[in-house]
């Protein structure tokens, strides 16, 4: 899908040399290479920046919530009513007792909802939305990802207060091993940036790419076990980890509630992650001299 | 970190200099449009468009077969440009003759890893009039992330602030959203937020010579402290007037091409001699 998109990623000055297609190829992976290179300063440069883009992101959440009463409380108030509402009636249907279903289903429900899949979501859009600055202010272009990464963090921290009541008025307590939940959370943060520089620079240059990432979300939220259980599978349970947002969600989760996650869980979204990101950087290398002229 | 990114890619004083050989600079165009452009093409004869000679508005429009019937837009052919410190340049060229272009190319904003174009020292762009701002945030809002985009402390940022606030006398205005401001208020906040810092080469677009007359007297002599300062200063405008008064040397451009390339007064003379004989 990314490399398919090669004609016009080439240097406007390179087609004119003469047969840049046909040289040696040593040529071309050291090109390659320098690609990668500087790609990696421009992510270098941002983070040097980190104060504009964390300036950027807060000032994109107030904007949005901007003239409305309640602010960004509205993420707040908007989740416990779904919460509230889908844990009522999935407890009926699945006939579980609602002391234990609640907490599961408010964590579950805010870690996918207002995390992984706003945050995939939210990461489509990293350079479109960009597109005026880019266009006319030099800067390093990976700044625009932790700008949407810093938004989407500020935007989930709003919603952590549901669960957290929902535990308080159902009387459970995790315990210390919710701290187990930080370096996944961090995990996160950086498959977040992963993901913006990944979507961020296809979805710049092929414009159909947000609806689809919108309806696989959508069957993932499905296929995932996030409004019911691993364990209703029973036996068959390990399939899931075929799916790595279902680690990617465990590491999260299981710590919220008290639990340890797999060592599985881990070692798949460690995995995941690092192809994430590989595949991220090749991408954004490539993308990253014409992305001026897609958005 | 050593090295603070408002000090950056600044090289020793009198070394900056730009090289730009063999530049060609096409825009892919895909969105909406490309499709029906492409009938519309088809319909006219692009015998037309490649025919046309003398003044024209815009780059080439070519379409390119087997390449997924992209269109293409030649902004920039073959343009080799070599300016070193000291240098002042204008840009002068008829709408569309690739002069913005240029400025977005020097500024790497268009290309920045092209193996053909080289900058050496810090470079200050002013492309835009809404040049990174947003137009929702107020005046104020805008000074404090542009000196975040420049790596300025928070302390810089307040004196950036008050620099701003006293050239630009805005007054209350600087607390209400940008999209509020006239032309006028917005070039004024902006040239100032931009002038406050000594770049190295500082490129400018035409736009920075509208607003109105004490404003330009002001604009001029704060101007003219940062262009002493600087090695190089590329600017592009209309107004012949300021370009003589302003620039050592001249780039013509038409239809992405250099046309000319000398001395003010020679390229002065010609332009002016071409733009007779035209009208």
């Amino acid at each position: 899908m990314v490399s398919s998109s090669s004609p016009e990623q080439t240097f406007a000055a390179d087609r004119s040399a003469p047969a840049p297609q046909h040289s040696g190829e040593p040529e071309e992976w050291s090109a390659k290479k320098s690609r990668i290179l500087l790609a990696c300063q421009d992510i270098a440069e941002a983070c040097a920046l980190w104060r504009l883009a964390t300036t950027l992101g807060w000032l994109d959440v107030r904007l949005q919530y901007s003239g409305s009463t309640f602010g960004p409380f509205w993420l707040t108030l908007t989740t416990a009513v779904m919460v509230g509402a889908m844990g009522l009636i999935y407890s009926q249907l699945f006939h579980l007792n609602i002391h234990d279903y609640l907490p599961y289903i408010s964590i579950s429900l805010i870690l996918w909802q207002n995390g992984l899949s706003t945050l995939i979501q939210e990461s489509c859009s990293t350079f479109t939305r960009a597109a005026g600055t880019l266009r006319s202010v030099t800067m390093p272009y990976t700044v625009q990802a932790l700008r949407t990464t810093i938004r989407c963090g500020i935007m989930f921290s709003y919603t952590v207060v549901v669960p957290v009541a929902v535990f308080i008025i159902m009387g459970v307590w995790p315990g210390i091993t919710m701290l187990l939940a930080l370096p996944a959370l961090i995990l996160w943060l950086l498959d977040c940036v992963a993901f913006c520089l990944l979507l961020g620079s296809v979805c710049a240059r092929f414009r159909d790419i947000p609806p689809i990432v919108g309806s696989l979300l959508q069957i993932l939220f499905y296929v995932t076990p996030i409004i019911w259980e691993p364990k209703q599978l029973g036996s068959a349970a390990w399939w899931l980890y075929l799916n790595p947002f279902y680690s990617m969600l465990e590491i999260v989760r299981r710590p919220f509630l008290g639990q340890l996650p797999s060592g599985m869980a881990w070692l798949i979204a460690l995995g995941g992650s690092v192809l994430l990101c590989l595949l991220a950087l090749f991408t954004f290398s490539r993308s990253r001299n014409r992305l001026a002229f897609w958005v | 970190m050593s090295t603070s990114p408002l000090q950056a890619r600044r090289v020793p004083h009198g070394t900056s200099r730009i090289d730009i050989d063999h530049l060609s600079l096409d825009f892919p165009i895909f969105h909406g449009g490309a499709r029906s452009l492409k009938k519309m093409l088809f319909k006219r004869g692009k015998s037309i468009l490649t025919n046309a000679t003398g003044p024209r508005t815009g780059g080439q429009v070519q379409l390119r077969p087997g390449e997924s019937g992209t269109v293409y837009v030649q902004a920039l052919e073959d343009v080799s440009l070599h300016i070193r410190a000291g240098e002042r340049v204008g840009l002068i060229g008829h709408n569309g003759a690739g002069k913005s272009t240029l400025l977005r190319v020097l500024a790497s904003i268009y290309m920045p890893d092209a193996p053909n174009v080289h900058i050496h020292g810090q470079v200050a762009a002013l492309l835009d009039v809404n040049s990174g701002m947003n137009q929702e945030l107020t005046g104020r809002e805008n000074i404090t992330l542009m000196g975040r985009h420049k790596g300025m402390t928070t302390a810089q940022i307040k004196q950036l602030e008050q620099d701003v606030e006293a050239f630009a006398q805005l007054e209350t205005f600087l607390d209400l959203p940008v999209r509020l401001y006239s032309t006028g208020m917005r070039i004024r906040l902006g040239f100032g937020i931009a002038t406050t810092m000594t770049p190295q080469i500082l490129l400018m677009d035409e736009w920075f010579m509208a607003g109105d007359v004490h404003f330009q007297e002001r604009a001029e002599k704060r101007l003219a402290s940062v262009v002493n300062g600087t090695d190089i200063l590329v600017i592009t405008s209309h107004a012949l007037g300021v370009l003589e008064k302003w620039c050592t040397r001249l780039v013509w451009m038409e239809a992405g091409r250099i046309r000319m390339d000398g001395p003010t007064r020679d390229v002065m003379q010609a332009y002016r001699a071409s733009a007779a004989s035209s009208a």
